[in-house]
């Protein structure tokens, strides 16, 4: 990213909740958020404000002031 | 209910149909959880000690950049076991809803261990949120594990949204307490003949998982007495064997405890020695 596009994407940049910690991104849609966190190519599963949304639907999923985003995966569980 | 199945209950059953859940066969009536191991090798030697055919994963967040959950994907998917995930933790239908659709991208099965959990002090199912998301998951397709209590009319109304296996507690999660109301588990096993009933949670000892599958369970699932044992690989095969024993007592048919006793040996043919009258303190 050059300085003129960093520069338009802070003021472009909104506060959500990611996995439960307050995040300021420039991340238009949840596939970009879920890039820009260092999950390329990761298996994870995502959820935007409690519902879940399809790996294929996160290109089409736009990003808003306060979303709460889950990024989860595949744990040891009981 | 599927009626075709065949009741199993005193009398021995000669066939062994095997066990199945949403007709997938199982070779194995123990499913194990993959949790609180004290390492990664532990847990899979346990999973293998343990002959599970079924084993249980939850859904947690990833760290950012992390490749934890990739890490354990590939060692777990390595096992030859089917996944089962778990809502773990949800205290809503909605939130056991989301994850189960999470779980269901994420491994590619529309298995689903359901927990809706009332309150933190005894993690008991929440029977109420626990039976609004299996009406919804059934209805979305899901093929639902629900973790629920002895309850009957909960249970009815699990089967009636679809549920084609119950798994009630024995007691509250990692308590190690082993079945704390087996007079109404006994019913609801004699209420649901031909249901799969798996007592899920609260087992700490081989002997508690035998005692659930000589009352006629058709499975045990537990995670926290293997893991958390001292060498949880040989407790993994002591709970295999106790199960295996516990079912093959049952199908067996087990004798009906009795309040006289009775004499094993013989009767007929009993000697009586006469040591006289001098010896009348020793013929007792």
């Amino acid at each position: 990213m050059d300085t003129t596009t960093t520069t338009t994407a802070t003021n472009r940049e909104r506060e959500i909740i990611v996995n439960g910690q307050p995040l300021a991104t420039a991340a238009a849609t949840l596939a970009e958020l879920v890039d820009k966190q260092g999950f390329a190519g990761v298996k994870v599963a995502t959820a935007l404000n409690g519902d879940f949304v399809a790996e294929r639907l996160r290109a089409a999923t736009s990003l808003g002031a306060g979303d709460r985003i889950e990024i989860l995966t595949v744990r040891q569980g009981g | 209910m599927n009626q075709t199945e065949p009741v199993r209950g005193v009398a021995a059953s000669p066939d062994r149909k095997p066990l199945a859940f949403y007709g997938v066969n199982v070779a194995s009536r123990l499913l194990l959880g993959s949790a609180l191991y004290p390492s990664p090798k532990v847990m899979s030697d346990a999973i293998h000690a343990s002959r599970a055919a079924i084993v249980t994963v939850s859904l947690r967040r990833e760290q950012a950049r992390g490749r934890t959950g990739t890490r354990f994907l590939d060692l777990i998917r390595a096992l030859p076991v089917h996944l089962l995930p778990n809502t773990a933790g949800c205290r809503t239908a909605r939130e056991a809803i989301t994850t189960a659709e999470m779980a269901r991208e994420l491994l590619e099965t529309d298995w689903i261990k359901l927990e809706v959990i009332a309150n933190d002090d005894t993690l008991q199912p929440d029977l109420f949120g626990l039976v609004e998301a299996a009406t919804e998951l059934a209805k979305r397709g899901f093929k639902v594990f629900p973790y629920t209590t002895e309850d009957l009319s909960a249970a009815e109304r699990l089967v009636s949204a679809g549920c084609r296996v119950l798994m009630p507690w024995g007691s509250p999660i990692g308590t190690a307490r082993g079945l704390s109301n087996p007079h109404a588990l006994k019913t609801l096993r004699a209420y649901f003949p031909d249901l799969p009933l798996v007592i899920d949670a609260g087992i700490g000892a081989p002997s508690h998982a035998a005692a659930a599958m000589e009352m006629g369970y058709d499975a045990v699932l537990l995670n926290t007495a293997v893991a958390r044992a001292h060498d949880p690989v040989r407790m993994a095969a002591a709970f295999a064997s106790a199960i295996e024993a516990g079912r093959e007592a049952f199908e067996a048919g087990l004798m009906a405890p009795s309040d006289r006793a009775q004499p094993s040996t013989p009767v007929a043919g009993t000697p009586f020695f006469d040591f006289g009258p001098g010896d009348a303190s020793r013929s007792t």
